[in-house]
């Protein structure tokens, strides 16, 4: 796993599971692997890795139960709320992008439409 | 913790340090970055006890640095162990020496850094040395854990082997991790704080979580700066 070492990690780390949750790759009560596992997975600090955790379970993403694990806490409807505002995000992002190049926003609207059709046509 | 009040070091007429203030809290792991010549190793080495401050305070666990040698586990940057040692030899040695060896993760490390006891230190290669070198301070459970360069001179492959060996390895609760190094790259992700230094003076200290929010910047990005800047000063 490869983190974008100019934002935080820990940010990272919540955003990829975040991302997991909202592909359904993972569901309510399936468990996450431990800390530690995690931490030697993807190579980073064990207290980074303990500080995501930390917040999902402020977040009420994942729920640790002692003895056992870290499990994942979210349910439908908060998956499909991050799935919103990673939605948002991402659709903010490509379209200031596109303004700072100079596009119009109709034009942009169009640009976009080609390519969901082209990708439909691939399809 | 370790504490250094207004230390100063100097090697005939090179200014290792200069009045330098810094605290290493336990339980996390810090990075010391800057270029050849900083002062990191002599950051090191004052810690482990092997130099002495000119002037200026150096407290290890609110002690000296000399009485409190058996608690610090030292990576030196040399190949300090000899040529003819076996890795179990040198192990064994560890194990008599320090009363802290840890034996299980002796093994554990060992396997997983896929080295074997049998290899004699003067024969192996640097990379194979390198971790050997590694292996004999993650095994020991001391409060203080000094790494003064350890990918220095390394491949790639190996540095990232080096690196998961030490998240592997890595004990938290109240130990001290000190790395010292030039090349940020394959530790970004692994440390908690970092000090910036250069030319004997500390330019920049922060937790690196915080430098990256703030900063918008790789900690890599943010020691070219701080260099940059600090060369310009001249």
């Amino acid at each position: 796993m490869n983190f974008d070492n100019s934002q935080p990690i820990y940010v990272q780390i919540i955003d990829e599971f975040k991302k997991s949750i909202i592909r359904a790759e993972l569901s309510k009560g399936d468990k996450i692997p431990s800390q530690r596992e995690y931490a030697q997975t993807v190579r980073v600090n064990p207290n980074t890795v303990q500080r995501a955790y930390r917040e999902m379970e402020n977040m009420n993403m994942v729920e640790t139960l002692r003895g056992q694990g870290t499990f994942v806490a979210a349910g439908e409807e908060m998956r499909d709320k991050m799935a919103e505002e990673m939605a948002d995000k991402c659709i903010q992002h490509f379209v200031r992008e596109m303004r700072s190049l100079g596009f119009e926003d109709r034009r942009i609207l169009a640009m976009l439409e080609v390519q969901l059709t082209n990708r439909e046509e691939d399809e | 913790m370790i504490q250094f009040n207004n230390v100063s070091k100097s090697f005939g007429t090179v200014v290792a340090l200069d009045r330098v203030d810094i605290q290493f809290a336990g339980g996390l792991i810090t990075g010391i970055f800057g270029p050849n010549g900083a002062g990191k190793s002599t950051i090191i080495k004052l810690i482990a006890g092997i130099n002495r401050s000119d002037s200026g305070q150096v407290l290890v666990g609110g002690g000296t640095p000399r009485n409190k040698k058996d608690s610090v586990a030292y990576l030196p940057e040399i190949d300090h162990l000899y040529p003819w040692w076996s890795l179990r030899q040198a192990a064994e040695f560890m194990q008599a020496f320090y009363g802290d060896w840890d034996q299980s993760r002796y093994q554990e490390l060992l396997s997983f850094l896929r080295l074997e006891e049998n290899m004699i230190m003067g024969k192996i290669s640097k990379g194979q040395r390198a971790k050997c070198k590694l292996l004999l301070v993650l095994a020991r459970r001391a409060p203080y854990l000094l790494l003064d360069e350890p990918f220095s001179g390394i491949d790639i492959l190996t540095r990232e082997e080096i690196a998961e060996a030490m998240i592997r390895g890595y004990q938290g609760g109240e130990q001290a991790v000190l790395i010292s190094t030039h090349e940020i790259d394959e530790i970004e992700s692994l440390v908690d704080n970092v000090v910036f230094i250069d030319q004997g003076r500390i330019q920049l200290v922060g937790n690196a979580e915080q430098l990256r929010k703030e900063r918008n910047k790789s900690l890599a990005e943010i020691m070219k700066e701080v260099f940059r800047h600090g060369s310009q000063q001249i």
